[in-house]
């Protein structure tokens, strides 16, 4: 099966195709992850992404039941170097070419993605069809202009559940109520609020701030999720009524929408971050993490107007903003991944963070 | 943080001598962490014996100590020195072996040293197999089930209680040197004693056997705030049973979901906290059940290791420059990234390519030894392959082997029986056995059966070797993706490489150059290091394009092209001399471009030269660079046989080769054009003639008369040379020369016994001709050169007979126009000079003496091939200095038993040291305490000796041990001669007949030194069994008479005066 990519830019790839026939409209960016390529493809996250793995060998180890970030595959398209030909692990139960057969995803190999990569770290993050079906670029061309566009989206509303249900692990461990605002969350935020002695309810994102408060919860986790933070406008309505009520604990796309209630801004980043071993400092401690990352926005702190928040993390790369606090209003929030999944355990302490505030506001 | 500014002056251990399980890594590593503590301003103490790294260049560090690695010469350094710190982590486990025992016996605490990086409690948690349980418990990780054993009766119970099969790990050894598996008692019992023996604490660990597991390493890496970074993950192609050192791996780990990746990496983390490693990096070695993924800790090295070097070389990440700077304090955060410039080194390296690494092994120098790989390590050398693919680097890495492979090929076997046996038995050709196999149909499943190899690997090999099958001049882009070399295309299509080559140059498939750079491309990196790969073409702006990253400066360029895996015969001494190359040819204002694919190397240093190229040095891949770069010269003469055989050819495809010509080469290396210039120059050479069958060789020795040394032509390192003593010997091993060919003839000439062999090294600019050095050997010719121990300047030869062979090696270095350095080799006996050996090229003498003469030849050999004149640059005049530099070989037996160790014509040694001092006999007692070989001042001696050293230098040297005080054994008939000439010695039975024999008092070290020479070329197999026995026993063994001479000497020096040390920099004034 013959495989294309066209960028917005016109620069073509051509290579062989697999998963699902026909064709599929997203941004593309890169992940430099190694491994994880299983939580990747079910983060939500990715909805309106075409991902292209900077490792080579993908598919390696099969996919399982259990490494999944949500119920199913998010992203657009994917695309790989070589994708394995047998999968060699004792846990998995599939081929990755299969899994994603089945599950509609548009994946291209065989051609130079670190060539890509490098088109996009100087031309930036751009939109791109990836086609195992059409091949005219022409008509791909036209097709991929017409096609909608990641800044200004709400893919939110795609990505959240449609009504709230309950995530309890260890019910007789479970100390703290946390209601965790649905924008696209990761399995594995979840796993590890319910290994921190919570009961999770997880609610749709569009649910109100006075709902959410009716249930008295602990505490408000604002997850990840794709897209422009900016065309979420009611969830940033939600969070801005949340704030100073109860504590909240913001990741990733959470982080961006606690910025943008507190009355600050947010900026696009030319090609984002999206892998697994960024330095983060702890401004407090000094110390670094090594993290997950995975967004193309980010929060300019200096725009909150809100002189008690402040900037608690910083990339090590790029002098970019990774974390945010503000003491008097009981909230956080950290713009990478703490939960991992995929990627280092070094940040999972914040989930201990956020019990603690919440024992200390109980 | 910053830096510390409580200590000031920093002591360095290096590894010392070549040897394996430790080989150039460590130049690597401790040469990185010299330029980084000089950087921020400390002094920098080295000590390290090995004259042949860069290291050891006196420009390296502030003081350099070439002197014997012991704790009596180290106290003495710390005394003179009186250091601050002393950093233990970069020098091997000799240096953390030597660490431990300076803070063991109180003299760090006496003069105030104190340890930086790790320091003794971490070490001996990590080294010491009970503490190391013990801590890994306690952070709850899983190890395999074992127990610890001081003798043989509880290393049997611990067996009996984990049922066979069992390892054996002795604690703290090298190389893993004495363990093993056993499968039953009887195998168990061997290990066990010889594993006792061979640990410096008499430990030993029984292991429950998790061989056919999976094995992977990390690197890691920790500051003093804390923070701890994964270098590097690296999957083992051979499951668990083999040495890592010998495994074939793979980096990044393959088959690792990141669910199980994190919880090896939050493994690694815990223990390097657990341990106590305060700064600097680790390697942790895990085992994963294929079955059930339970995941065990192997070991932990709280050091820089091979793996760190491989992992070095793999990701770009600089591992012991860093450990050295978070040594004295930074941490990772503080400290920048080399290969980005813009960010910092508190991450995690990302690549986009895949890495292999493939041992090489020198198993046909050792025919006796048994080649079956097991957790002993027995490789000598390595190369590494970057490729886009698993299956390209897989390709390149067999191709950069030099075994005469050109990729993955199938083998040639007798049946079914042997080709599944050696498939089950882990050995060094196993891959080709494996390609073999599918080549045959065997299903993926049954080979995993037979060898538990991951499936992973099994499939790739299975796609190479399937796709060969497909192979036509129509998708050369994808064979060539999959790594097929153009040799291998050739065979494949029956054409010829050139023909390939110019085939695919037209269809436009040529490769690309991408970069090492840490982090796939996320960000800008300026450092230039390069791979190649075949990339499939794209378009951008309309046009079709592949992306190369090289990048053109306007300087003039010159290729240095590097000697590739190390083997006996090519190792460090050579990429010694290319390092140099790099650095004068800087200094000249050129580009310099290296050429190399040997990770342990520092010529494989991103920063040693302006451009690095890993690649395989064959023609194919160096051709393709050239075709690139487009340099101005390309120098094939510093690194070895490797790039030498390229000369021919590479200038015939149009590279300009710098330096003496390559026909010059081929002068001195073409047996009859040799005799020619031989001739014209009217020196006198042995006698001798060429022969193919076993009829002319007869006829050949019958005319110049035995002895006769036998050898084929183009060797290196001595390889199948022999001396033969009779007809019968000379039949046997003309019928075994299975390589003769009319193009390969037999080269049989007159033996010169009782010979005194000479090496002469020269530079030369085509018009000034400069001795370096004469290097006088101390056993008598017929010892490999490689092999033998020298003297610098000769310490017997008469000035007239120096006077001769400067004479003819000036007109040598004349007639041939040697632009660079040539070696010339004399035997000498009596007023008669014979010219052995010319080679216009690097020996491997020449780091030896450019540090006993304080000239850097090779760098001035570089810059007069790129021109310079030896003139402006000052070197006229022979330098003769007031001091002796003795060098010493040291051999591997160790690690193969039962293999005769007598030393001859066929090169074995691995490494070398130096003895430097003011007399011979202080240098040379130096010589011996660095080769590991323990001068007794006392007790008794065994002498037996061949009937031709029964001779007035043997009644002196028995003469002077009983002076010394020496007790003398020896055999009937060496006793005898002993006694008609004075000196009293008590017979003692050899081997076979009544107890107590000798093989008794050697086990119960009532022998403290073994003189034995061989009688004859057949030994007999007594004298071997006793050979063998004093290795194992640690007992030094001298198996030559002028051996004996100089050893006595060496033990006299030691009685009477107390050693000295003295820097390397303080003998030049």
């Amino acid at each position: 099966m013959k495989a294309i990519l066209l960028l917005e830019d016109g620069t073509v790839f051509q290579g062989k195709g697999f998963g699902r026939q026909g064709e599929a409209f997203g941004e593309v960016v890169f992940n430099t992850s190694i491994t994880g390529y299983q939580e990747i493809i079910t983060d939500p996250s990715y909805k309106g992404q075409i991902v292209a793995m900077t490792y080579p060998l993908i598919g390696n180890y099969g996919v399982n039941d259990e490494d999944v970030e949500s119920a199913r595959p998010w992203l657009e398209g994917l695309v790989v170097k070589e994708l394995s030909a047998v999968r060699s692990n004792w846990r998995s139960t599939m081929d990755l070419g299969e899994y994603l057969k089945i599950n509609n995803i548009v994946g291209i190999q065989g051609i130079d993605t670190r060539a890509l990569t490098r088109h996009i770290r100087l031309q930036g993050a751009m939109q791109a069809v990836l086609s195992t079906g059409e091949q005219d670029e022409k008509k791909l061309l036209e097709k991929l202009k017409a096609a909608p566009r990641l800044a200004g989206a709400d893919l939110v509303k795609e990505v959240s559940c449609r009504a709230p249900y309950e995530w309890i692990e260890n019910p007789k461990k479970a100390r703290f109520k946390v209601v965790a605002l649905d924008c696209g969350i990761k399995f594995n935020i979840l796993r590890h609020l319910a290994a921190a002695g919570c009961k999770v309810k997880i609610v749709p994102a569009y649910t109100g701030a006075e709902e959410i408060l009716k249930s008295k919860p602990d505490g408000v986790l604002l997850s990840n999720g794709p897209g422009d933070p900016a065309a979420v406008t009611y969830v940033v309505e939600t969070a801005r009524q949340l704030i100073g009520k109860v504590p909240i604990f913001g990741i990733c796309l959470g982080h961006q929408m606690l910025g943008l209630a507190l009355g600050g801004k947010t900026y696009k980043l030319k090609f984002g971050h999206h892998g697994a071993n960024h330095p983060v400092k702890d401004l407090k401690t000094g110390k670094v993490a090594i993290t997950s990352q995975n967004h193309g926005f980010c929060v300019d702190i200096k725009s909150i107007p809100n002189k008690n928040t402040v900037m608690t993390h910083l990339n090590l790369y790029d002098n970019t903003a990774e974390g945010l606090e503000n003491k008097r209003l009981k909230l956080f929030s950290v713009q990478y991944h703490p939960e991992a999944g995929p990627g280092p355990h070094d940040a999972g302490y914040l989930f201990n963070k956020f019990t603690q505030l919440m024992e200390k506001h109980a | 943080m910053p830096k510390r500014t409580d200590i000031k002056k920093i002591l360095i251990i290096g590894s010392g001598p070549i040897i394996i399980g430790q080989a150039c890594e460590f130049d690597y590593s401790g040469t990185q962490a010299c330029k980084a503590l000089r950087e921020e301003g400390f002094k920098v103490i080295l000590a390290n014996s090995n004259p042949a790294t860069i290291m050891t260049d006196p420009q390296t560090a502030d003081r350099t100590y070439i002197e014997p690695l012991t704790v009596e010469m180290l106290e003495k350094i710390i005394r003179k020195e009186r250091p601050d710190a002393l950093l233990p982590t970069l020098g091997g486990q000799t240096g953390l072996n030597l660490s431990i025992q300076l803070a063991d016996k109180g003299i760090l605490k006496k003069y105030g040293v104190q340890m930086i990086g790790a320091d003794r409690k971490a070490i001996k948690k990590a080294e010491d197999r009970k503490l190391f349980k013990a801590a890994m418990q306690k952070i709850g990780l899983d190890l395999p089930k074992s127990g610890l054993a001081y003798n043989m009766r509880e290393a049997r119970i611990i067996a009996k209680r984990i049922g066979y099969p069992v390892i054996i790990r002795p604690s703290f050894t090298l190389g893993g040197s004495g363990g093993g598996t056993a499968y039953n008692a009887e195998d168990f019992d061997i290990y066990a004693q010889r594993g006792l023996e061979s640990s410096m604490i008499s430990e030993i660990l029984v292991e429950e056997s998790i061989i056919g597991w999976k094995e992977f390493e990390l690197e890691v890496m920790r500051d003093k705030k804390d923070n701890v970074v994964i270098i590097c993950s690296i999957e083992n192609f051979d499951p668990m049973g083999v040495h890592t050192g010998d495994s074939i791996t793979v980096a990044p780990a393959q088959t690792l979901t990141d669910r199980e990746y994190q919880l090896m990496r939050d493994a690694a983390i815990a223990c390097i906290r657990e341990i106590g490693v305060d700064t600097g990096g680790s390697n942790i070695q895990f085992a994963v059940n294929p079955d059930n993924g339970r995941m065990v800790v192997i070991e932990m090295n709280p050091r820089v290791s091979r793996s760190s070097a491989l992992a070095s070389k793999a990701t770009g990440f600089p591992i012991a420059k860093i450990a050295a700077k978070l040594a004295v304090g930074y941490t990772l955060d503080e400290i920048p990234n080399d290969i980005t410039k813009g960010t910092p080194a508190s991450f995690e390296p990302v690549i986009d390519y895949c890495v292999v690494k493939i041992p090489r092994f020198a198993f046909e120098k050792f025919p006796a030894a048994d080649s079956t790989l097991t957790i002993q390590m027995k490789s000598v050398g390595e190369v590494m392959a970057i490729g886009r693919t698993f299956k390209e680097a897989l390709q390149k890495g067999i191709r950069g082997l030099e075994i005469k492979r050109w990729g993955l090929e199938g083998i040639e076997y007798k049946d079914k029986q042997e080709l599944e046996g050696e498939l089950r038995r882990p050995n060094e050709k196993r891959l080709f056995y494996l390609c073999q196999a599918l080549k045959e149909e065997y299903s993926i499943e049954k080979l995993y059966e037979l060898t538990k190899i991951d499936r992973w690997f099994l499939q790739n090999l299975k796609e190479i070797v399937e796709f060969e099958e497909k192979i036509t001049p129509d998708n050369l882009l994808e064979a060539k993706q999959m790594g097929f070399s153009d040799r291998q295309l050739a065979r494949i299509l029956g054409s010829d490489e050139d023909k390939v080559r110019a085939t695919r140059i037209k269809q436009g498939i040529e490769p690309v150059y991408k970069l090492v750079d840490t982090c796939a491309a996320e960000f800008q990196a300026p450092t230039p290091y390069y791979y190649s790969t075949y990339e499939t073409p794209f378009k951008r702006n309309g046009k079709i394009e592949t992306e190369n990253e090289t990048r053109n400066d306007a300087k003039p360029k010159i290729v240095i092209l590097g000697g590739g895996p190390n083997r006996i015969g090519q190792g460090i001494e050579f990429d010694y001399c290319c390092c140099h190359a790099a650095y004068a040819l800087k200094e000249m204002g050129f580009e310099t471009i290296m050429v190399n694919s040997n990770p342990e190397t520092v010529s494989t240093d991103y920063d040693t030269s302006d451009k690095l190229y890993f690649e395989p040095l064959t023609k194919e891949d160096v051709l393709n660079i050239i075709d690139k770069e487009k340099p101005e010269g390309v120098i094939v003469q510093l690194g070895g046989q490797t790039p030498l055989n390229l000369a021919l050819p590479l200038e015939k495809a149009g590279a300009k080769i710098i330096g003496t010509s390559p026909d010059a080469i081929d002068r001195a290396e073409d047996r009859k054009r040799f005799n020619q210039l031989v001739d014209k120059l009217g020196l006198t050479q042995p006698a001798g003639g060429t022969a193919v069958t076993v009829k002319e060789a007869l006829a050949v020795a019958h005319k110049i008369g035995y002895p006769v040394l036998v050898r084929p032509s183009y060797v290196l390192g001595g390889r199948a040379m022999e001396i033969v003593y009779d007809d019968k010997a000379l039949e046997y091993y003309m019928q075994h020369a299975v390589w003769v060919s009319d193009a390969r003839p037999v080269l049989v000439d007159k033996f010169i016994e009782d010979a005194i062999e000479v090496d002469v090294d020269m530079v030369a600019d085509g018009e000034t001709f400069v001795i370096g050095g004469i290097l006088e050997h101390i056993e008598e010719a017929g010892v490999h050169s490689g092999d033998a121990a020298m003297a610098l300047p000769p310490h017997t030869l008469p000035q007239e007979i120096l006077e001769k062979i400067r004479k003819y090696t000036h007109e040598l270095a004349r007639e041939l126009h040697v632009v660079g350095l040539m070696n010339v080799q004399y035997a000498v006996r009596g007023d008669t000079v014979y010219i052995l050996e010319v080679n216009p090229r690097a020996s491997r003498t020449v780091p030896f003496v450019s540090k006993a003469i304080g000239v850097p030849l090779a760098k001035l050999a570089a810059k007069v091939m790129a021109g310079a004149k030896l003139k402006d640059l000052g070197f006229t005049e022979e330098v003769i200095p007031k001091h002796i530099a003795v060098k010493e070989s040291v051999l591997p037996f160790v690690k193969f038993p039962g293999i005769d160790i007598t030393l001859g014509p066929e090169m074995r040694s691995t490494g070398e040291v130096m003895g430097i001092d003011m007399d011979f006999n202080k240098a040379f007692a130096k010589s011996q305490l660095g080769a590991y070989q323990n001068l007794p001042l006392a007790g008794t001696v065994f002498l037996s000796v061949k009937d031709s050293d029964k001779k007035p230098a043997l009644a002196e040297v028995a003469a002077k041990l009983e002076e010394l005080g020496f007790k003398i054994i020896s055999t009937v008939g060496t006793a005898a001669f002993l006694e008609k000439n004075k000196v009293y010695a008590r017979t003692i039975q050899r081997v076979n007949q009544s107890k107590p024999n000798l093989l008794d008092l050697i086990r119960e070290n009532k022998v403290q030194l073994i003189i034995n020479t061989a009688s004859g070329k057949i030994p007999r197999r007594d004298e071997v069994r006793i050979r063998s026995a004093a290795v194992s026993s640690g007992v030094p063994t001298v198996t030559t008479l002028p051996g004996a001479q100089a050893c006595i000497k060496g033990i006299e020096a030691l009685i009477k005066h107390k050693l000295d040390v003295k820097p390397l920099q303080k003998y030049y004034v």
